[in-house]
This record gives structure tokens, sequence and C-alpha cells, in this order.
């Protein structure tokens, strides 16, 4: 058998943390890094008694997600008891959403080799985060409480994903969506963005779905693609050796990228779910949607198409600025006072870029503002400094974030565009170069480069290279 | 002047003419408790410093402000108190001490009321005789050899033997209204989220209420107007204000339609019981009602339905108690012996058969014939008393078949128990508030009690009709 004899079929399940003000029923507010237990209160830690009050601003989050990926929300959804015993789970149940959640029916569009393609989504719900255990060898282990109730929403896919390379693309888009929305940084390896994958495979043509295996603790990008592949290929041997596939739930373990089985279906929890009889349904009403609706900024899809329409950019050059929502915004800004949008791309994905990385800072808080960039630009537009004077400017301004003209100033980088001065100099440069003129005259044009580079070295870079060209092939004579 | 035999309306006249003072009348309640409580064991916990140190505190103010003000008051043991025990009389809270108060402790404190102790009850409020305590067994004051009821067992006993004026109990299927039966007091349970749940150990969520003991119908309006209300913690409290209860006191009963289930004679009734119905039914005819028997809601149902939506809420509410986090612990080698182990020793047998009945309605397989059944029944039971709320203004029914019975006599016998709340679950079931008056003895001096009940939100006119059972039985003596 070959490879194309079998469809790889995915569905992913993304839990998103809430960035809101407190968690998602009670009034502690959620801090990562917080010492261990400093971040509860008798309803998050479930103390006998105690009982969850709904935070509004978490339903309004879920819904803006819900509408970014163009879902049908709930007029009345409801939460329910998840019961399972875990020492990180302090009540022995979650409070999630089971066969009423808030947001269903939605699509995420993703770019593959075949075109653009929808994923579509089966529903998200919203629920409460437990803590995090830590265990060391020998020691008891201890529990952190502080994200318990932390608001997390679960998005989930149908099984519309058949790569591993997709599903990265799909999560790549669903965390530029959160970011964008400012209702989820996003952070895989923080954990404040989780994914588990479902995977099956299929005799190709077939649509019956096959047995599925879950993958939990991919806690980046690299481990989802590496687990996907791994699982894929396990599954495609155990079929063509003619063995059939078990119900499990792995792990996966990145320091070995290895797969290591957490529990078979028989040890599978029965959630035993149940409505939540201390929270009332949820009803939402179409005010509140509007309301909501009215808060989502332009989404990434739309901004990389008017990135292309507007600005005339290519699709890769849209795509790499649009996916962060603070990179696109200073891109506009230096693209619209500079008026080059092109130019301004290319220093924005270099220039920027790297300074960033560099840097290990974010856009807003970049030493540097757009309007500033766009000034720089604007000099070696016009010829003011020359490209390489530019990239010292840039460096400098990094490090004082100041206006590029008094820089420029400064470094006395003003470029000699006074073509009696560079007349001087490349007379000058001629008469130290006798040979090398005679054999441009004989016909070996190619040493013009040699003749603007004696210039530009005596010039320390500061002479116009294009006059100076200019000048040379005057002087020189044919 | 025995000023623990005093009722709540008789003590706020004598702190008006400033002829009491606070600490003198929490002295004569912990008298009585040190005289009685060893043989009734009404109290789990006594707190005299706590209590005398409230009462000189406020001595320092006027009494005219506050509703409770210098008031003892008891409180069954599944209601928080802060920093003092509340065990609900489990092994598994051995210890337990609340960080907070209970919504209902607070509003008692602010009106000026003093916690004088916490009483017995059955564990986790489960069972009907106040055996299931896993510390002591409580009496019924009118005879030692007999049950208080349950499972507010210790507040009933402990306002019957003039310990207290006031207690507060829990009801999920009759837990205020048939100890108050049997131990010859008067018994309050409100409308589903009329007094917040915030800080009562949850059994079942959906049909625990908070309410008064007292031994006059007018003392339990007054303290249920302290304690109903909207609780921003109790996401299942009425939003409405209940407005003042004790304005139909005085009122008779002239025009009231008050319905009386057509087919009790099913049921096995106390003959002495019976007499005082049908006597009760004349007086009422010559105060001015109008009486009329109906088709009530099928109480084998209702039972069936109670068992079944109690138990899976109670088996979800207690699956906190592991060990993991407070109170008892057993100790393991692994933290599934751990649970197991501390769930084992710390549970008492009800508890584990409600537990694991509980379990079972809610597991695959079973949600829809027992779970899904039961809320179905429920909306039935629903609308049935919809139906009858719109022509009647009160039901009229015995709290329970009979007197009390012997210690020991029906706790082997859990089917047998669980049929003394025949007449009370179905209020729990609708969320109607019910209440039970005391009608009187039978020959052997057992106390025998009447129900009413009223459509949702409908206190004020329940107190209305049982003022004036009150004053048909002329119980009030003191």
């Amino acid at each position: 058998m070959n490879n194309s004899s079998y469809e790889t079929v995915i569905g992913l399940e993304v839990h998103a943390q809430l960035l809101t003000e407190t968690k998602i029923f009670c009034s502690c507010k959620p801090e990562y890094g917080a010492d261990p237990n400093t971040r509860i209160c008798p309803v998050c830690m479930g103390l006998p008694g105690a009982l969850p009050v709904l935070n509004r601003e978490s339903v309004t989050m879920a819904i803006m997600m819900g509408l970014a990926l163009r879902c049908d929300i709930a007029a009345v959804s409801e939460f329910s008891r998840k019961n399972y015993f875990y020492p990180d789970c302090p009540k022995n149940y979650q409070i999630s959403m089971y066969d009423k959640p808030l947001c269903k029916n939605g699509f995420v569009e993703i770019e593959t080799d075949n075109g653009p393609r929808n994923i579509r989504i089966e529903r998200i719900h919203l629920e409460d985060d437990a803590g995090k255990m830590s265990h060391e060898t020998g020691k008891d282990s201890l529990v952190d409480f502080n994200r318990c109730g932390v608001p997390l929403i679960e998005i989930v896919s149908r099984p519309d994903i058949r790569t591993g390379l997709e599903a990265v693309k799909y999560l790549v888009r669903v965390q530029q969506i959160l970011r964008y929305l400012g209702i989820c940084d996003g952070n895989l390896e923080e954990g404040s963005m989780r994914c588990d994958v479902n995977i099956s495979l299929r005799p190709a043509g077939s649509t019956e779905l096959g047995t599925k295996t879950e993958i939990k603790n991919l806690n980046s990008f690299k481990a989802i693609e590496k687990g996907v592949e791994f699982e894929v290929e396990r599954q495609r041997r155990v079929l063509e050796e003619g063995g059939s596939i078990e119900q499990v739930t792995n792990l996966w373990d990145a320091d070995s990228g290895r797969l290591v089985m957490m529990r078979s279906k028989e040890e599978a929890n029965d959630y035993r779910y149940f409505p939540e009889p201390d929270l009332l349904p949820l009803e939402v009403d179409g005010e509140w949607i509007d309301g909501v609706r009215d808060m989502i900024p332009e989404l990434p899809l739309e901004k990389e198409r008017r990135f292309r329409e507007e600005y005339m950019l290519s699709n890769y050059d849209s795509g790499v600025l649009c996916a962060e929502k603070g990179i696109a915004d200073y891109f506009e800004i230096v693209a619209e006072s500079t008026g080059l949008a092109k130019k301004s791309a290319n220093w924005v994905m270099r220039e920027i870029m790297r300074a960033l990385k560099n840097l290990g800072c974010a856009i807003e808080t970049f030493p540097v503002e757009p309007e500033k960039l766009a000034g720089l630009i604007a000099l070696v537009e016009d010829g003011i400094i020359s490209g390489s004077a530019g990239q010292d400017v840039f460096a400098e301004m990094i490090k004082s974030g100041a206006d590029p003209k008094e820089v420029v100033k400064k470094l006395g980088l003003e470029q000699i565009s006074d073509s009696s001065e560079l007349e001087n100099m490349v007379d000058s440069i001629i008469a130290a170069h006798p040979e090398e003129g005679e054999r441009y005259r004989e016909g070996k044009k190619k040493l013009l480069g040699f003749f603007v580079g004696q210039v530009m070295r005596e010039s320390r870079g500061k002479a116009n290279p294009e006059l100076a060209r200019n000048i040379l092939i005057k002087k020189l004579g044919s | 002047m025995e000023l623990n035999n005093k009722s709540i309306s008789e003590l706020k006249k004598l702190y008006g003419q400033n002829s009491v003072k606070p600490s003198e009348v929490v002295q004569s309640c912990l008298d009585a408790i040190s005289n009685k409580d060893n043989e009734i064991g009404a109290f789990l916990e006594v707190m005299p410093e706590d209590a005398l140190r409230r009462a000189r505190e406020l001595e320092k103010e006027s009494s005219e402000e506050r509703a409770l003000f210098g008031i003892p008051i008891a409180v069954k043991d599944n209601i928080c108190t802060i920093d003092r025990h509340t065990t609900c009389a489990s092994k598994i809270l051995k210890g337990y001490k609340p960080p907070y108060n209970a919504t209902v402790v607070e509003r008692l404190l602010d009106a000026g009321a003093i916690i004088i102790g916490k009483t017995n009850m059955d564990e986790f409020a489960m069972g009907s005789s106040t055996e299931n305590s896993a510390y002591q067994i409580t009496r019924n004051p009118w005879n030692m050899e007999f049950a208080p009821g349950g499972s507010s067992g210790g507040s009933a006993a402990a306002v019957a033997a003039y310990m207290v004026p006031v207690a507060l109990g829990s009801d999920t299927g009759g837990s205020i209204r048939q100890p108050a039966s049997l131990c010859g007091v008067v018994g309050l349970k409100g409308t589903y989220g009329r007094v917040s749940r915030y800080g009562l150990v949850a059994f079942a969520s959906s049909l625990d209420q908070i309410g008064p003991i007292t031994r006059t119908v007018e003392d339990s309006a007054i303290v249920m107007n302290v304690i109903s209300g909207r609780d921003t913690f109790d996401a299942t409290t009425i939003p409405d204000k209940p407005g003042d209860l004790t304005v139909g006191l005085g009122r008779g009963v002239e025009r009231l339609k008050i319905a009386v289930p057509g087919d009790l004679e099913r049921w096995d009734i106390d003959e002495e019981l019976k007499g005082i119905l049908k006597d009760t039914v004349a007086k009422l005819k010559e105060a001015g009602a109008n009486i009329e028997p109906v088709k009530f809601p099928d109480m084998e149902a209702s039972i069936a339905c109670y068992y079944v939506i109690a138990n899976a809420e109670a088996s979800s509410n207690l699956a906190r108690y592991d060990g993991v986090k407070y109170a008892f612990r057993a100790e393991a080698e692994s933290i599934g012996e751990m649970y197991e182990r501390t769930r084992g020793e710390g549970f008492g047998d009800e508890v584990k058969r409600r537990i694991l009945l509980g379990t079972y309605v809610l597991s695959a397989g079973y949600y829809d014939a027992y779970y899904n059944k039961a809320q179905q029944v429920r909306a039935m039971i629903c609308s049935e008393f919809e139906t009858i709320f719109s022509t009647y203004d009160l039901v009229m029914l015995p709290t329970v078949p009979g007197p009390s019975f012997r210690l020991g006599e029906r706790i082997d016998n859990p089917i047998e128990m669980y049929l003394s709340d025949i007449f009370t679950t179905s209020a729990n079931i609708a969320g109607i508030p019910a209440l039970s008056v005391p009608a009187g003895f039978t020959r052997k001096g057992l106390p025998l009690g009447i129900q009413l009940m009223a459509g949702y939100t409908q206190e004020a006119k329940l107190l209305q009709g049982a003022e004036m059972l009150e004053k048909i039985y002329n119980f009030n003596k003191g």
C-alpha cells in the first residue's frame, strides 16, 4: 500500500485563557507567575458553601470569538458540571458547557496548497480552568490553585484538517484572531493557549470516520506538527499491518519526541454531565450581541485582503505584516505618512522585525515610533542620506529614540549632493587612478562601479551615489 | 423572669422598654443549654464567650434600629460561620473552620442577632431523624426516647426545649418542616431563591433553602424578613424584594381559598392527626375561608423525583471532600488510595448510599432513564402546582403522616425513613414556600404538625394563613 491510500482526519480542541479582569465565577484577579495559592478565594477554591456567579466580561469575550469565527450565538446556553476526580480541580467537577454551548457552527479560513479552505467550527464554549500540579520524585506532589477559575473558551473544530501543517496553519489563524480581539495572549509555552488533537485515518475516498486517538500536552507549533506526524505514521503502520486502532489518549513528550500513553478507552472518564444548578441558564439578547459586534476590530484575513488591494502588496508581504495587529498598525502609519507602501513594508519586515527580535520586545514598546521611521525613509528616498547611512541612523534611533533628522545632523551623515564638491572629489580620484581610467575608456565600462566605490569611500558614504555616477561618466569620457 | 422562654417579639418588647439587657438574655439561654443539652444533644458547639462578648458590645447601642437586636440564635452546622466549626455533622469536615460567613449569618449579625451555637443534624442534611450525625444523637425534648426528626433536628430541638427563641435550619426535602412538626415548633422554608444559599454547605443545590425554626409564626416572619432577599453571591436568588412578610399577620383567613388534597385517605395518616385536620377545616370555614378538595400532584412521583435529583446533585456537590485541601485526610500511598480511604472513612453510610445512587443516575446509559425523567416529572409537578395556585391561595396538608418515632426504629430501614418526607418534598421540587405549624399533641404527648404551602413568592400569604392556624390550635402559650 502506498501513502495515498489513507486519508488523515484531524480535529482540534483549543483552550484559550481569557484576559478578563477577574476570574469567571469570582472576583479574584488572575496573575501569571504569582506566588502559589495567593490568587484564590472560597469560590474558586470550591470551599464548602461557596457559589459561582458568572462574570459577564467572560461571556462578552466568548461572544467576540464566536462572531469572529462566524458562529451562531445561542440565545440561551447552559453551564453543566463535568465530574471527575483530580487534585488540581478543587470541586472535583469543572463548570463547563455541554449540550447547550454559547457558540455553534462557524469556520476558520486557512491557506492550503490547493487554495483557501474553511475549517468548520463545531462549537465554542466557556468553562473554568483547573489549578496546576507539580511533582518531584520522592516528594509530595504540590498543587497551585491560582489558575483555578480563570475563564477558558474551548474552540472545537470539525474533523476537517488533513495534515499536521494544516493543523498548524489553523492554530496560527486562531491564535492571530484571539490576539487581534485582545481576549487571549495566545501563549502556547505558558499555556494560555492549549491544544488537544484528535487523529484518525480512513481509506481514501471513505466518508466514515476511523477510530481516533487524542494527543494532549502539545505546547508549541513544532510539537503539534511533530506529534501529528508521529501519530499519523504510527496509525498508518498499524493499519497497514492489518491491525486496528485503539481509542487512547496520549501525551506528547517534547524531550524525547515521542507519545506516551495517558489512558485507554477503558480508563476513560464518565463525566456524568448535568446542568449546573448553581447558575441560571445564560441568556444573550440581540443588543448584547450587537454591542460585542461593534467591539470587533478588522480581523487578519480582511486586513491582508485590504493590504493587497490598497497597498498593492504581495500575498506574502501582507501575510507577514498582518500576523500581528500591532505590526500591521505600525506599517500602516509608516505607509500612510511616506506614501511608499512597498518601501515601508520592506523596512518593517526587515529592519523592524529584526530589531524587535534582537531587543526581545513587542512592537507596542518599540523605541522608534512609526512616524519617526517614516521620517527616516523620507530622508533616504529624498537623497538626503544614503541607504547605508540610513541603517546607521536607524541603529542610533533604536538606542536613543531620537528624531531621524537630529541623528543625521549629530552623526554628520547628510549626503553630499552638491555637484561642485563632488566634481572636485571625482577629479582627484580620476587623477589618482590613471590606469583604470585608461582601461575604462578602452571599453571596460564595468570599472565605473570601481570609481563610484572610490567616491563613496572618499566621502565616507556621504556622496549621493546617483550624482557621483553621472559626474564620473561625464569626466571619464569615452 | 425566664428569658430563654421568651419569643423574639416578646424580647423585642422587653428591649424596647429597656427592661432587659442582651447579656441577660444570652446568659439565660446559655443556662438553659447547660441544664438541658447534656440530655437532648441539640448543639454540636456552644459559643458562650463569643455570645456574651457580642451581647455586651450590643449593649452600647440603642435597640431601636435593628430587627433582631439582642436575639440569640442557633445555626445549623451546615451554615458557614467564620473561624468557627462548620462540620455538617460529618467526620470528613471534622475540625473545619470556614474563612467566611454565610450570607444569612452576615444578615443576622447586621440585624443585631447573637449566634449562640451550632446545632446537630443528619450528616450533610441527609436524613430525617438526626441519627445520621457522626457526632451525637439528638433527642426529642417532648420525649427523650423519640427522634427530633431531621435533618435540622438539633435546631428544632433547641427551639422546642426553650434553649433559644430561633434557630436556622435548611430544607432540601422537608428538613426544616419535618423536625419542626415532630418537635412542635414553627418551621418555614421559603420560595427557592428567597434566601441566599451562599455559605450553606450544599446538599442538593436546586432544592436547598435556609429557613427559620421558631416558636411562633410572627417570629418566623420577623427572621425571614432579615434573611430574605437578593444576594450578589448567589445567582439563584430572586431579584425582586420580598416585601414585609409580617403584613398579612392578623388579617385572618376570610375569603382565602384553601385547597386540601382530595386523596389523603390513600395515605397511612395517624388517626389523631386526621381528626385535627378535619377539625381545622371546620374552624377555618367558620373563620371565613373557602376550603375545597383538589387533585394534588402525585406524591409518590414527587418523592421518587426528589431522590433522583437530590442524590444526583449531592454526588457532585460532595465530590470536593477528597482529603486534598482541608479537614479530614486518610494517609495513603497513592492519590487514588487517599481518595478512597478519606471518603470511605470520612462519610457515614447514608451519605455513601446517596452518593452511590446519585452517581448511578447520572451515569452514561442511565441518565435519560433517571435524571432526565426526573426533570420531566419535576416540570410536571411545577405546572400542576401552578394550576392549583391559579385558583387557591394555600394548600393545607399534614407535614408528616404522624408523630415522631423511637430513636433507632427506622435507622436500618432507609425506605421507611425516606417516606417521612412524603408530604414535604413536593414544595422543594416546585420551589414553592411551605411551612409547618404545631397543631397539637397525640394522647402520648408527641407533637403533630400541619403544613401549608403557597404559590411562588407568596410567603406573606403563607404566614397569614399560618397565624390563623396558630390561633386555632391556641398553642402559642410559651
